[in-house]
């Protein structure tokens, strides 16, 4: 008990004394930026799932053909969740003159629970009457009909006119500019309409047997939407499903993922820093303690009463200042939070308590794996130092007292990776790094001490105290060139990400596709193009076929009643395609795609299918195709890069297998918003091809990438913070004897510009070492991260090099004199006494 | 000495006081100090511990600020001038025997000798620092780092480097304070030969009234006033 007494109050005394200032603030720093990372990576996640959701209009859709029975509503009331429902029906509206088939919403007071209806010109009398765009207010009132712009325009429409919709007649009130579950799918793209669900009996046009889609939406905190998922999972019946943002659109599930791979990478980062901010920092700490640790012993002190003493020291330490850096870390986030509700539009939502808790129990690892081992060597001091000052630690910077710390690193990277493949890759480059720099820093730092007899004044000086301390100066040296590694490998992948994102959705990515084009009418179209003075975009032959049978057996829906996923796939038909050429935006990942002009009846098939549906390289399938079998046998998976809004398929084969089916094609190219009369002209001429307008959803991926891209940079300064922590440290470290060096300089006649000009050689030296050793580790990690973790592609940049060195040298040399100026204005006689 | 009384003093202080604020109260470490040294002359000052000696050798030097009052070093008043300057006075004119020797744990032995002599830019430092060493003994050690040399050792290193820029006045603050008697007499035996050697002025802080006979005066310090 007197041990813990002891260690509160030498931690008392120590903090009020400034002695653990840096120690301390390096933690401080590095969790505030952690939990800030934490923080804002909970709420922009939570966002960007609810912005994304947007395109759901809620954040869960239970649908089904028949009426939803009342008890999922029920649950969903009763868990707190905001509720609507709506029903979606084909069926045609006339004005008398003409008719159009359109995709009637019955909708419910609520309705949409997430993003809004945008309207134009409720006032306007005419369609050309510069109809100013709105939020709607509301749900169309009863006796009403909100229209989109296609049966406007088709069936020659004016705001007030009136249209027949079944038994009933409503007043056309607004031109719907854009609704949030518009984009839901791509069976659905034609003409559409709002009505209120009050209206819907009255049209009598739900019939037994009617095509008709019950929706019930569902919002609210994710974790009680995902508690409804998981209960309504368990009830469904097979007319029914829940579809939640990311099983609806392959592209923003890509986009999403990666992006919350990208901020848990930035907190990883974080960590890192810490982690070496830590460790330079308790160097300072240990030698601070030398004296007091050999007075106890000499007064009897046991190892096991002073390893006590610390480890309960620590413990403490690291509470408080974890403590302190998790609120600070909230309030900041807090700012940032508000700084960006201007970019991203949207309020973010509440942050959970999950990231101050990992910001405390990171803090601890941190220190308890990197500051105690060190402080541990302490318990050891001879007490014979009470009488010989020049007797200290044997090896107070054990290597081997890290590997506690950095095994406790790895865990952590494991962890908040949510990813075992990521963390490895991280946590294997950060530790050959590590033994690379280590190594290479003391074989460079010893050659160029022997240098320094040639050498003259200030280098001899700066390079002699480089030498002295070579293992703190390698271990200065390693720790910024990983903090500034860090830094770089963000850097490179942020950008290779952001780029790659832009790359895959540039302006001009196809917003229309044109589906179910016969083969008779190839040339009509081409003829089409042409007079639009525009190349025929490239068409691919599309084959509908049903799976059933793999290597000969055959597989029903029931055999993937666990996974309904599988279960609808095998329940749907596949598309089918042939080419000779592999797309730009697939790549094989295993096998190999076939040679030109091949005889084989080979398949490729896309990875992520294949894995839902557990067919493996050199399995067969078989396809009904319009009652004809059809087998193949899979010489190829591919992985698709969905975000990029290109015609692909699941099942691909090379050409001459297909051809003797009915195909019909598809294609998809750009339409800019100024020639959209071309595609209505398009409808008018080949009625029975489906034009699929996927400009909305283009828009709204890119404006996501956008926020992502505002939400990456800005944890990416906080990152930078962290690296300054790192600096600061390393600079402090020394700091001692640095006002040690300058006070006997100082009375032996030096200029305040000579000692600068010792101080700037050893930064110098210091800081271009890190940044060398950053620009390498930075080169091969960024490439390893990019290519396998994140599946970028990654462009290598030799500038690198340069400005990591610069970054490093003009860094380390400035943040270095900076940090000296204390050093070099206090009068020598009060420096020599207090350490005399 | 008498024969110096018309000669200007190379030091001369006049109302050196020096307080320090210990939180609620003013401690006062030196009161009024008036103190002429002359060229040449061996000035020992003597005092129990705590009564402001090493504070007044500190501000002789420069290397602490007073109070009040004013210090003149070889007619230069050295609290007029900036820190730089002041450092640029003390390279010139002033060499320094610590209690704790104060050599810089980076530099060899022959490196923290040639560090003043470079400092000044003199040429053909190393030749110097080489003799001095050999003069105290040291001749086999000047690649050795202050941690593989005795006490003794390092505080011949302190004095060879004390005298390598040939200064006028010479500052020793206990010098053998941390050393066994044995090699404490041995070290103050070779700081007077060198003294005689290079006609250097000295000023000694020192407790040992033994040692404090050697010089040509003794000054008394109590409670932060001189007694002459």
């Amino acid at each position: 008990m007197n041990h813990f007494l002891l260690s509160f109050r030498m931690l008392r005394r120590d903090w009020r004394a400034g002695e653990l200032n840096v120690l301390v603030l390096a933690l401080i720093i590095a969790i505030s930026g952690l939990t800030t990372v934490g923080f804002f990576a909970d709420r922009v996640g939570m966002a960007l799932a609810r912005e994304s959701n947007q395109l759901l209009g809620a954040d869960l859709l239970v649908m089904s053909s028949k009426p939803l029975p009342p008890h999922f509503a029920e649950e969903a009331e009763k868990l707190g969740l905001t509720i609507s429902s709506l029903t979606k029906f084909p069926s045609m509206i006339s004005n008398g003159d003409g008719n159009l088939l359109t995709e009637i919403k019955a909708v419910a007071e609520g309705y949409p629970l997430r993003g809004r209806v945008h309207v134009a010109g409720r006032s306007s009398s005419g369609a050309n009457a510069n109809p100013g765009i709105q939020v709607a207010e509301g749900i169309p009132v009863p006796g009403t009909i909100w229209a989109d712009e296609k049966v406007m325009t088709r069936l020659d429409l004016k705001i007030g006119d009136v249209v027949d919709i079944g038994a009933i007649q409503l007043k056309v009130t607004e031109l719907v500019v854009r609704e949030p579950d518009h984009s839901v799918g791509f069976i659905n793209m034609g003409a559409r309409a709002i009505i209120n669900t009050q209206d819907l009996a009255d049209t009598e046009l739900i019939q037994e047997g009617s095509r008709v889609s019950y929706q019930l939406l569902v919002a609210g905190d994710m974790k009680t939407v995902q508690q409804f998922r998981t209960w309504a999972q368990g009830r469904l019946a097979k007319n029914q499903k829940i579809e939640g943002i990311r099983d609806a659109r392959p592209e923003i599930k890509a986009a999403l993922e990666r992006a919350e791979k990208f901020l848990s990478l930035a907190a990883l980062v974080s960590v890192v820093l810490a982690a070496a901010a830590i460790a330079l920092a308790v160097r300072r700490f240990t030698l601070r303690h030398l004296d007091g640790c050999a007075i106890m012993r000499s007064l009897g002190a046991s190892q096991k009463q002073l390893l006590t003493m610390y480890v309960s020291y620590f413990i403490t330490l690291g509470i408080i200042a974890s403590g302190l850096g998790c609120l600070i870390g909230f309030a900041a986030q807090q700012i940032l939070a508000h700084w960006l509700t201007d970019i991203v539009e949207t309020a973010l939502p509440w942050p959970t308590w999950w990231p101050a808790i990992h910001g405390l129990l990171v803090g601890l690892v941190l220190l308890v794996g990197f500051a105690l081992p060190p402080v541990l060597n302490l318990r050891s001091v001879p007490a014979l130092r009470v009488l010989r000052r020049d007797v200290g630690l044997p090896n107070a910077h054990s290597l081997w007292g890290y590997g506690a710390g950095l095994a406790a690193l790895l865990l952590l990277f494991i962890w908040k990776a949510h990813d075992l493949k990521l963390g490895l890759y991280i946590v294997a480059g950060f530790v050959s790094a590590i033994v690379v720099f280590g190594s290479v820093g003391w074989l460079l730092i010893k050659l160029l001490s022997n240098l320094r007899h040639q050498a003259g004044g200030a280098w001899r000086y700066g390079l002699a105290s480089l030498h002295r301390r070579a293992a703190s100066s390698v271990l200065q040296a390693v720790a910024l060139g990983l903090g500034l590694m860090a830094l770089l490998v963000l850097t490179l992948i942020q950008d290779d990400l952001i780029n790659d994102w832009n790359a895959s959705l540039p302006p001009d990515a196809p917003n229309h596709f044109l589906v179910n084009i016969q083969a008779d009418q190839l040339q009509p179209l081409e003829e089409f193009f042409q007079q639009y003075a525009m190349e025929r975009p490239p068409l691919f032959p599309m084959i509908r076929g049903r799976l059933i049978k793999i290597n000969g057996k055959n597989v029903s829906p029931q055999d993937y009643a666990d996974d309904t996923h599988a279960e609808r796939h095998i329940r749907r038909e596949f598309n089918l395609s042939w080419t000779d050429e592999l797309a730009r935006d697939n790549s094989i990942v295993q096998g190999s795609w076939w040679k030109k002009d091949t005889r084989d009846t080979e398949m490729s098939i896309e990875a992520d299918i294949a894995k839902t549906l557990r067919i493996k390289l050199g399995d067969e399938l078989t396809f009904d195709i319009a009652g004809q079998h059809f087998s193949a046998k899979i010489t190829s998976l591919r992985k698709v890069d969905w975000d990029s809004f290109r015609v692909n398929f699941f099942v691909v084969v090379p050409p001459g297998l297909l051809e003797d089916y009915p195909a019909s094609y598809i294609t998809s190219f750009y339409v800019p918003p100024s020639e959209i009369a071309m595609i209505h002209e398009l409808v008018r001429m080949f009625p029975n091809i489906l034009v699929v307008d996927v400009a909305l959803v283009i828009g709204q991926v890119q404006q996501m990438i956008q926020q992502v891209s505002e939400a990456i940079k800005f944890v990416f300064i906080f990152t930078v913070l962290a690296g300054f922590a790192v600096l600061y440290a390393a600079i402090a470290a020394t700091q001692d004897e640095r006002i040690y060096e300058a006070a006997i300089f100082r009375t032996l006649g030096a200029r305040r510009e000579q000692l600068l000009r010792a101080w700037a050689t050893e930064f110098a030296i210091l800081g271009g070492l890190s940044g060398l050793f950053a620009s390498a580790g930075a080169s091969g990690l960024g490439y390893v991260i990019g290519k396998y973790a994140l599946h970028l592609d990654y462009t290598f940049n030799p500038w690198i090099w340069v400005i990591g060195t610069s970054i490093g040298l003009t860094g380390v040399l400035v943040g270095g004199l900076l940090g000296t100026r204390a050093a070099l204005s206090s009068p020598p006689l009060l420096t020599l006494r207090k350490i005399a | 000495m008498a024969n110096n009384e018309t000669e200007q003093p190379i030091v001369r202080t006049h109302a050196l006081t020096k307080q320090v604020n210990t939180g609620d109260q003013q401690l006062t470490i030196l009161q009024n100090i008036d103190l002429n040294i002359h060229m040449g002359e061996a000035v020992a000052i003597i005092g129990a511990s705590g009564s402001g000696k090493s504070t007044l050798l500190g501000l002789l030097a420069g290397l602490d600020l007073p109070t009040s009052g004013k210090v003149h070093l070889d007619e230069v008043d050295i609290f007029a001038l900036d820190e730089d300057q002041r450092a640029a006075l003390r390279g010139k004119i002033l060499g320094f025997v610590f209690q704790s020797f104060q050599l810089l744990p980076a530099l060899t032995a022959l490196e923290n000798v040639m560090l003043p002599l470079e400092l000044m830019s003199v040429g053909n430092a190393e030749a110097t620092a080489r003799r001095l060493l050999d003069r105290v003994g040291l001749a086999l050690r000047l690649h050795h780092h202050p941690k593989q040399l005795s006490g003794g050792e390092q505080q011949r290193v302190a004095i060879a480097r004390a005298f390598a820029t040939a200064p006028k006045l010479l500052l020793a603050d206990e010098p053998t304070g941390n050393l066994d008697s044995a090699t404490g007499i041995q070290i103050i035996e070779l700081m007077f030969e060198l003294n005689r050697e290079h006609g250097t002025t000295l000023v000694l802080v020192t407790h040992d009234e033994a040692l404090s006979k050697r010089c040509s005066r003794q000054l008394r310090m109590a409670d932060g006033r001189l007694m002459q």
